[in-house]
């Protein structure tokens, strides 16, 4: 028995050799495997910007005075608006907003100024493209900034009094609000899925499509050798993305690495063996390649829209939270955001890690079963 | 029912493959029923019938893969029941579809399979380059098998299957899809390889491949019909000649089925 044994852990060494010459050799593998990442860190690092800045703004100022030039200096140094215009009217106003030529219009009205200077409230008005409600929020966000900003110095110089109530805000971790710090990490737990899910599922299927998988079992490999032998190599392989994302992320997105960066690489193994399961499964499931992949990106997509990575959950209805918190995904980004970016301890994570460690044992172990069964 | 067995006394024995009242059922339908058979060391055996007839599951069951549902059968000494593992260590087996990794070349696809069956280091590398030298494949062994054609596959195959010399090689419908050249020269393989003590059991629907056997064995559902050379198989039957016997078998096997199917729904008539 002892001597089976032997030989059987010694086969996953010719299995490993081989799928490693195959992943090589394989070129559309090859380049999914390093040509995701790249395409990710461009897509998501530099194209994708969720922060809506500079809204092209035209001016209606029928006012003409310091006091409407002033409100329209403090819009300005927002940065949520940038001027590109003054027009005479509101009609010329809504042709620029129209052509697209402009998100935004301020109106500031004749009697403005003498509004303000008579004790009464100066009224100016916003006209917002709202057709996109992100853009639109910063509009309207920007410009209650503004209105306070302003009415808050009139005062001041007026009755000359202190405000009574003042929050200072502090952006902690991502102080600079850039969305590449949020997103280029989150890409490290997107790529693994696809890795482990994806590419995985494919090369299992690819086997037994090829017939090759049956020639295996009759070989005297073992059922533990010839998985480890298919799945140990993108277990490599996904460390080698999350390391070569990490140091893009650091040199081009200015990425900090606040926390220990072991701990990280340790609890992406939980998240790691969690999404094998999901590749495993999917390989039982699958009848064709081109199924396993379909299957996949079925997979895929609501790790992309639900877990956090790129929208925030806590805008999400109720339900699809729930349908996010099912997903290994969701918590490995709060430890990927944590450790890196809040430089939190294992400590602070061990709801994210348990949850992690209960998918990873029972998604693994029921896809390794399924997947013994279509062994025999 | 294991203490009946007799204790596996490995090589000893003139028999590679020895079945008792193997039998396989998978739920209702009854895949191999009660099969005895015997084939002696160095023998080329075929296994015939048509579709669905049981010659598989029996290759299955032979290998390892599957568990009979009663019975037993040794194979190069061993029970298929108890001792899997030595089975599958002593045997070799070519499926229909090569089991060839085409992004591997012809020399790493054959080092592959020689390592996983415990062959290793100088041993190994002296023991593959003989093995590539007398199947003809020496000059292409830095070829990616995906490139090879259909022929040179399926030698390549054979020699997968047989780079760590086993007792008994199972080839499963081997020559589908090759040219008539190709085949003839892989059956003088075939008679090479029984020649230095490795017996063949082969699967077929040319019947002139199973004419080249020394003995065949007929399936029909299950069971086995027929046994012996085939010039006996021919004469048990009272055929001319042995496709005879299997397109005989093949249309009692039809008819059969066709009790139960072929019957006419009712009185409608399909538009024209």
């Amino acid at each position: 028995m002892s001597r089976m044994d032997r030989l059987r852990t010694w086969t996953v060494w010719p299995m490993l050799w081989k799928e490693f010459l195959q992943l090589r050799r394989d070129r559309i593998t090859f380049a999914m495997m390093t040509g995701l990442p790249a395409i990710q860190l461009l897509l998501f690092g530099y194209a994708i910007q969720t922060d809506v800045r500079r809204l092209p703004t035209v001016v209606v100022d029928e006012s003409r005075t310091s006091e409407s030039r002033a409100l329209v200096q403090v819009l300005q140094n927002t940065d949520n608006f940038t001027v590109v215009a003054s027009v005479p009217d509101r009609g010329v106003a809504k042709r620029w907003i129209e052509r697209g030529a402009a998100r935004v219009a301020l109106v500031i009205p004749p009697e403005y100024q003498r509004n303000i200077r008579g004790g009464h409230t100066g009224v100016a008005q916003l006209l917002i493209d709202a057709a996109d409600p992100q853009s639109s929020g910063a509009a309207i966000s920007g410009a209650q900034l503004a209105a306070a900003a302003r009415a808050q110095q009139l005062l001041a110089t007026r009755l000359r009094i202190v405000p009574p109530v003042e929050i200072r805000v502090r952006p902690w971790y991502n102080p600079a609000q850039k969305s590449a710090v949020f997103i280029v990490p989150g890409i490290v737990g997107i790529l693994l899925t696809i890795t482990m899910t994806l590419i995985t599922s494919t090369a299992i299927v690819r086997e037994r499509e090829r017939g090759t998988l049956e020639q295996l079992i009759v070989t005297p490999i073992g059922k533990v050798s010839l998985m480890l032998g298919k799945l140990v190599p993108f277990v490599l392989v996904g460390y080698v993305q999350m390391t070569v994302v990490l140091l893009l992320g650091v040199l081009f997105f200015a990425i900090p690495i606040a926390g220990s960066l072991v701990l990280l690489y340790a609890l992406a193994l939980v998240f790691i063996v969690a999404s094998l399961g999901v590749g495993l499964l999917i390989s039982t499931v699958a009848r064709s390649q081109v199924q396993a992949m379909q299957l996949s990106f079925f997979f895929m997509l609501p790790n992309i829209l639900l877990s956090g990575y790129i929208f925030p959950r806590a805008a999400m209805p109720e339900p699809a939270q729930w349908v996010g918190a099912l997903l290994p995904l969701t918590y490995f980004l709060d430890i990927l955001r944590g450790v890196l970016l809040k430089g939190v301890g294992v400590g602070d994570l061990w709801r994210q890690l348990g949850v992690l460690m209960v998918a990873a044992v029972v998604l693994f172990t029921v896809s390794v079963r399924r997947f013994s069964k279509t062994l025999d | 029912m294991t203490a009946l067995n007799p204790a596996p006394t490995p090589h000893a024995d003139a028999f590679v493959v020895r079945t008792q009242a193997l039998h396989k059922r998978f739920g209702e339908l009854i895949a191999v029923q009660h099969l005895d058979l015997e084939i002696a060391r160095g023998e080329v055996f075929g296994l015939l019938g048509p579709n669905g007839s049981g010659k598989t599951t029996t290759i299955r069951m032979l290998c390892g893969l599957v568990l009979p549902t009663s019975g037993t059968a040794q194979v190069a000494g061993f029970d298929i029941t108890t001792s899997a593992e030595q089975v599958r260590r002593r045997i070799g087996y070519m499926s229909q579809r090569y089991g060839l990794y085409d992004e591997l070349t012809v020399g790493e696809n054959l080092r592959f399979y020689a390592s996983v069956y415990g062959l290793v280091g100088r041993a190994r590398d002296e023991r593959l380059a003989q093995h590539l030298d007398a199947l003809g494949l020496t000059s292409r062994a830095k070829q990616r098998a995906g490139t090879l054609s259909g022929g040179w596959k399926q030698r390549l195959a054979l020699a997968c299957a047989t780079a760590h010399e086993p007792d008994l090689v199972f080839l499963d419908e081997p020559t589908a899809g090759v040219d008539p050249a190709a085949r003839r020269t892989f059956w003088d393989t075939i008679y090479q390889l029984a020649q230095r003590g490795t017996t063949v059991l082969v699967t077929t629907h040319y019947m002139d491949e199973a004419e080249r056997c020394q003995r065949l064995a007929f399936l029909s559902r299950g069971a086995l019909i027929g046994l012996g050379t085939p010039a006996e198989i021919v004469q048990q039957f009272h055929a001319k000649s042995v496709e005879d016997v299997f397109v005989m078998l093949q249309e009692k096997d039809e008819h059969f089925t066709g009790l139960y199917t072929s019957k006419p729904a009712d009185g409608s008539v399909a538009p024209t």
